[in-house]
């Protein structure tokens, strides 16, 4: 479960630029709930993820995971919790490196990365299952750099990375806004069938409509830093897509 | 004949230096210049522990943890003060100058008649072929070593975090720490340089280490070079060709002197190979 309670973030806080990107915001998302989240651009909708990821840190309020206190913990300590997956296929990943070896890295995020060679053979036949899952014909090429498969091939090993390792929380930020329509609907079926799988609690940034109609069990609006509509699951299983369009006009 | 296997002892041992470069500039993406000084650093430290008739097995670790203390500094400013990288290593070079000449009480230490790592074991009565194998093996272990560390998972973190740091932050790799660790491992290699040139030729000075850094920055693009045209991806065998690479400097610049270029243009004449090294492979790629 995630509690953010009084979040505010202010960026250029006394400066002439000042933004209040989050204002005062409260929000409980429950274990296994998966979130959407629309608003138009600057509506806060990445900086509240930021906020979760701990990529950058609120002006004030508090966070908390499963009751713990994370507010003040960097992103790279709150990883026992979260996966997360980048709009940029480039950010998930490590292009100079092999599948296989960002494989490893992605089964180690919540463990200690040691002075072992971790990649043996056990490891690479249970990655390579993994990946046959997705169909893509990858299972074959995991020495192969990851830099040198199309950003859709990337984002489903990414999905499929997160959850290596034990994995409450997925984050998706636009994850299919940089593919083609259909690499962006392998990734986001991909996703929603771990987060079912896995029963993962979900947030889902995203400006492709359609996509916040059909995934997810509650939608959320961001608008200037605040939650504008928030639906659950029955009031969003009967929305319509229109609807959702209504929300932008 | 005799020129060429002085250039050939000077490039192994120029090998760690070269390394240095290699996990600084290629895996962690970072342009450190602390080079310069923890060279310089690694032969004082050697030259002064020599003079107060320290053991091998007493100066090696300390050479060691001196180039990587230097290294953690330039990390430090780096990361915690969030400094530019090429300043941070400018700041701590320059106060190594000092710190180099407190250690070795004045500018230069003469090491005659000493006992040194070239007179620790021999393998041959030719004390420059004694030299070679001295230099092949010690440059073999560390090539191992390093290798190994790059295969291990934390190996995997540190050359994740020169390629994606946000996707090893979200990974739960701390990379400030990476990176501190890092340019301690490479300043650390470069003190061992410092270590070997010192044995070598007989003395340290204040003044060995300017410079230095091109030497393992050419040696490195070298390498590089060779690397992306062969698409390696094997550890051991970049690092191998990191070696070669520093091999082939230094009998290009034996080659420059024994053509007849006055030594005091040699620094020019190093920029100058250097340049073509690094200019060539992009001007005939923009008339392909």
């Amino acid at each position: 479960m995630i509690r953010l309670t009084d979040i505010s973030k202010t960026f250029n806080k006394g400066q002439p630029n000042e933004v209040m990107a989050i204002d005062a915001l409260d929000l409980t998302i429950a274990a296994g709930e998966y979130l959407v989240i629309v608003g138009s651009n600057g509506s806060g909708k990445s900086t509240l993820l930021n906020l979760v990821a701990g990529s950058i840190l609120p002006t004030s309020g508090t966070i908390n995971f499963d009751g713990e206190d994370v507010t003040r913990l960097p992103d790279h300590r709150r990883s026992k919790w979260i996966a997360r997956v980048f709009q940029n296929p480039l950010s998930g990943t490590a292009p100079d490196l092999s599948i296989i070896d960002n494989f490893r890295l992605a089964a180690l995020r919540t463990g200690h990365k040691g002075l072992r060679i971790g990649v043996n053979d056990v490891f690479k036949a249970r990655v390579r299952e993994k990946i046959a899952t997705l169909n893509m014909g990858l299972e074959i090429k995991t020495g192969q750099l990851m830099g040198s498969l199309s950003g859709g091939q990337r984002q489903a090993l990414t999905l499929l990375m997160s959850v290596m390792d034990d994995c409450n929380i997925l984050l998706l930020d636009e994850p299919s806004a940089a593919l083609d329509p259909r690499s962006a609907d392998i990734v986001m079926r991909t996703a929603d069938s771990l987060i079912k799988q896995f029963n993962l609690t979900a947030m889902l940034v995203t400006h492709n409509l359609k996509d916040a109609y059909t995934y997810g069990n509650r939608i959320i609006q961001m608008s200037e830093g605040k939650v504008l509509h928030d639906l659950s699951a029955e009031q969003k299983a009967g929305l319509m897509q229109n609807d959702l369009f209504g929300w932008f006009s | 004949m005799y020129f060429y296997l002085t250039a050939l002892l000077l490039g192994l041992s120029f090998g760690c230096l070269a390394f240095g470069i290699y996990i600084s500039m290629k895996i962690f993406n970072i342009p450190d210049i602390t080079t310069d000084g923890s060279y310089t650093l690694g032969g004082a430290v050697t030259g002064v522990m020599l003079i107060h008739d320290q053991p091998t097995y007493i100066i090696l670790p300390s050479v060691i943890a001196a180039g990587a203390v230097a290294g953690a500094l330039t990390g430090i400013i780096h990361t915690k003060l969030k400094i530019n990288a090429l300043l941070a290593g400018i700041l701590v070079m320059t106060a190594l100058y000092s710190v180099n000449l407190a250690v070795m009480g004045r500018s230069n230490l003469p090491l005659i008649n000493l006992p040194t790592l070239f007179s620790l074991i021999s393998f041959s009565s030719n004390t420059d072929i004694n030299a070679f194998w001295i230099l092949s093996a010690f440059v073999v272990i560390i090539i191992a070593i390093i290798g190994y560390l790059l295969k291990t998972d934390l190996g995997l973190a540190m050359r994740a975090t020169g390629n994606s740091e946000s996707m090893v932050r979200a990974l739960g790799v701390d990379t400030d720490r990476m990176k501190i660790l890092g340019l301690a491992i490479a300043n650390a290699l470069t003190a061992l340089s410092g270590y070997q040139i010192t044995q070598y030729q007989g003395f340290a000075d204040i003044s060995m280490g300017i410079g230095v850094v091109i030497t393992g920055l050419g040696s490195v693009i070298i390498a590089e070079t060779v690397i992306n045209w062969l698409h390696i991806t094997f550890v051991w065998a970049s690092l191998a060709l990191v070696l070669g690479g520093a091999v082939i400097f230094q009998l290009v610049l034996a080659l420059t002197l024994s053509l007849g270029v006055d030594a005091n243009y040699l620094k020019a004449a190093t920029a100058i190979f250097v340049l073509l090294i690094v200019g060539l492979p992009r001007l005939t790629r923009r008339a392909a």
